[in-house]
């Protein structure tokens, strides 16, 4: 029997003179053929494609990671899983068996992280948007409840008084930390004396219990010096209340936002060489802290809602190759099963995507759209990959924060969600969608009904 | 299927280098576009080469169609073949 040689489609590639790029390009010479032993055909059999998959082993290596370079540095730490970031309950379960709390920034998270067994006071229950009944139940189950502006302050107190009852609450404080854009919208800003107010109307009144200060400075922060600001800040305010109302505060929360390994679209290095490791989050976030000059018993617990940089990496997107394209001007494009719809931080990020098969060393430029029947659905302007044929698998990396919460049901459904647990078993974790489930919600009026 | 002719002037190597004098660009061609290349050199028609690449290669003759006029989209692009 004769064997053929292996195919690969013919292409030509010009050569562009001029000066070297000194980071030179990225090498796809070793594909990516599994997730955390697990083979990706394997994968897609079962499973089909696109296919999210989320790393167990990842996610706790992370926490447990973040959580020792903290405690390393301050004495009382506290981690609380962002639900926004993903909230799949299998992946809030690994983060809560790994005693993270559970911060919630809507009636919805704030159930679904009850449903999931956490208690009320391991709850932290932020965001501008707490129905009468929301905040009655996180009363009535002494949740931690961070006042966003003045109107949730008085229908607190309203609250508390009507149905006699008393509230832990603490503020979400903004402020200037030299960072564009000013994030001013959310809490109660400090320069302007707005949160010392909402402080003192807080102490005053008996039904409140000023247990904490919150502060969450932006998202993707590449700046350490901005969170050893905030954090300096927020321990000058605590010693304040300390020394003006002999209240020591229980906690500070210095939030979330560090910035992952994702690569911004515009962002001429990649991610790996430009952000700030946890470690230097953690020295500025310690070192602002240790203005406070408290006692060492009196020192408050540090919480932190760190999200995106627990999760990211451990988040994958197998996606398959439907077509080769040419486009007018001679670019080659590449469209593939998976689209913004599902990829909403293809809106942000260049993320590393890598052939999950042998490929021949040949490279070209390629743009990457999505199955959308829509012109917005651009996965990358331009990627260097190899040559690549239908059926062909990539695995997008670094999708495990707000992918699988942003996510919409648009044009397609929502694919399966996978779990590779720590033993190397797979478990589905969330189904794919049907039509049924996405007809659930809708009426059709009888008179215009076709059948 | 049209025939296609690779003007006189182009040069191309054994390693898949072609060199376009009159421009003076450069270009690099992988296997089994240098195997094209060199048969569209020689004059050969679509269907010659269709034949030999299907004998040593493993793929079907659909499958090759397209990436023929892929690749021959290519070439126009760069002014290197011309449409008989």
């Amino acid at each position: 029997m004769d064997t053929k040689k292996r195919y690969e489609r013919p292409v030509i590639t010009k050569h562009y003179s001029g000066f070297m790029n000194k980071i030179g390009t990225s090498s796809f010479s070793k594909p990516k053929k599994d997730i955390d032993g697990v083979a990706v055909t394997d994968l897609v059999e079962k499973f089909g494609s696109p296919l999210f998959v989320i790393s167990e082993k990842k996610i706790r290596q992370n926490q447990r990671n973040a959580v020792r370079i903290f405690k390393t540095r301050y004495p009382k730490v506290q981690f609380a899983w962002s639900y926004k970031t993903n909230y799949l309950n299998a992946v809030c379960s690994v983060f809560h068996q790994e005693n993270s709390w559970a911060e919630v920034v809507s009636e919805f998270e704030y159930d679904k992280a009850r449903k999931l067994g956490i208690k009320g006071e391991n709850i932290i229950f932020n965001g501008p948007d707490k129905s009468r009944n929301a905040l009655l139940k996180a009363i009535k189950e002494k949740a931690k409840i961070h006042i966003d502006h003045f109107d949730e302050l008085y229908e607190i107190i309203e609250l508390c008084d009507t149905e006699k009852l008393k509230a832990k609450v603490a503020i979400r404080i903004n402020m200037d930390v030299g960072v564009y854009p000013k994030w001013d919208r959310f809490g109660f800003n400090y320069e302007n004396g707005e949160s010392w107010q909402a402080i003192k109307r807080i102490i005053t009144n008996k039904d409140l219990e000023l247990i904490g200060l919150h502060t969450h400075i932006g998202t993707y922060m590449m700046s350490t010096e901005a969170y050893r600001l905030a954090a300096s800040k927020l321990a000058g305010l605590a010693r304040s209340i300390k020394e003006q109302f002999d209240i020591v505060l229980e906690y500070i929360d210095l939030g979330g936002g560090f910035a992952s390994h994702n690569t911004l679209l515009g962002q001429y290095l990649p991610a790996e060489e430009v952000i700030p490791s946890i470690e230097q989050f953690a020295d500025a976030i310690s070192s602002g802290l240790f203005e406070l000059n408290f006692k060492n018993d009196e020192l408050p617990l540090l919480i932190l809602e760190t999200g995106r940089a627990l999760i990211d990496d451990a988040g994958f997107l197998i996606s398959s190759v439907l077509a080769n394209k040419r486009l007018s001007d001679g670019k080659k494009a590449l469209i593939i099963d998976a689209g913004v719809n599902i990829l909403f931080t293809g809106f942000w990020y260049k993320h590393k995507i890598t052939p999950a098969q042998d490929c021949g060393l040949h490279t070209e430029e390629s743009a990457i759209f999505g199955p959308l029947c829509m012109n917005i659905d651009v996965v990358r302007e331009s990627i260097t990959l190899p040559l690549l044929k239908k059926g062909d698998k990539l695995i997008i990396e670094y999708v495990g924060a707000y992918d699988m919460t942003q996510w919409m049901q648009f044009i397609t459904l929502r694919p399966n969600v996978v779990m590779i647990m720590e033993d190397g078993s797979v478990e589905l974790i969330r189904k794919s969608e049907t039509l049924d489930y996405i007809s659930e919600m809708e009426l059709l009026p009888l008179k215009l009904s076709l059948k | 299927m049209n025939s296609f002719n690779i003007p006189p002037n182009v040069a191309v190597s054994d390693t898949g280098f072609v060199f376009l004098p009159t421009t003076g660009e450069t270009f690099t061609l992988n296997e089994i576009g240098k195997e094209i290349f060199k048969q569209l050199q020689q004059g050969k028609g679509y269907d010659e080469i269709v034949d030999s690449i299907l004998s040593f290669y493993d793929i079907d003759k659909n499958s090759f169609e397209r990436d023929f006029n892929d690749f021959v989209m290519q070439l126009k692009n760069y002014s290197l073949v011309v449409e008989l």
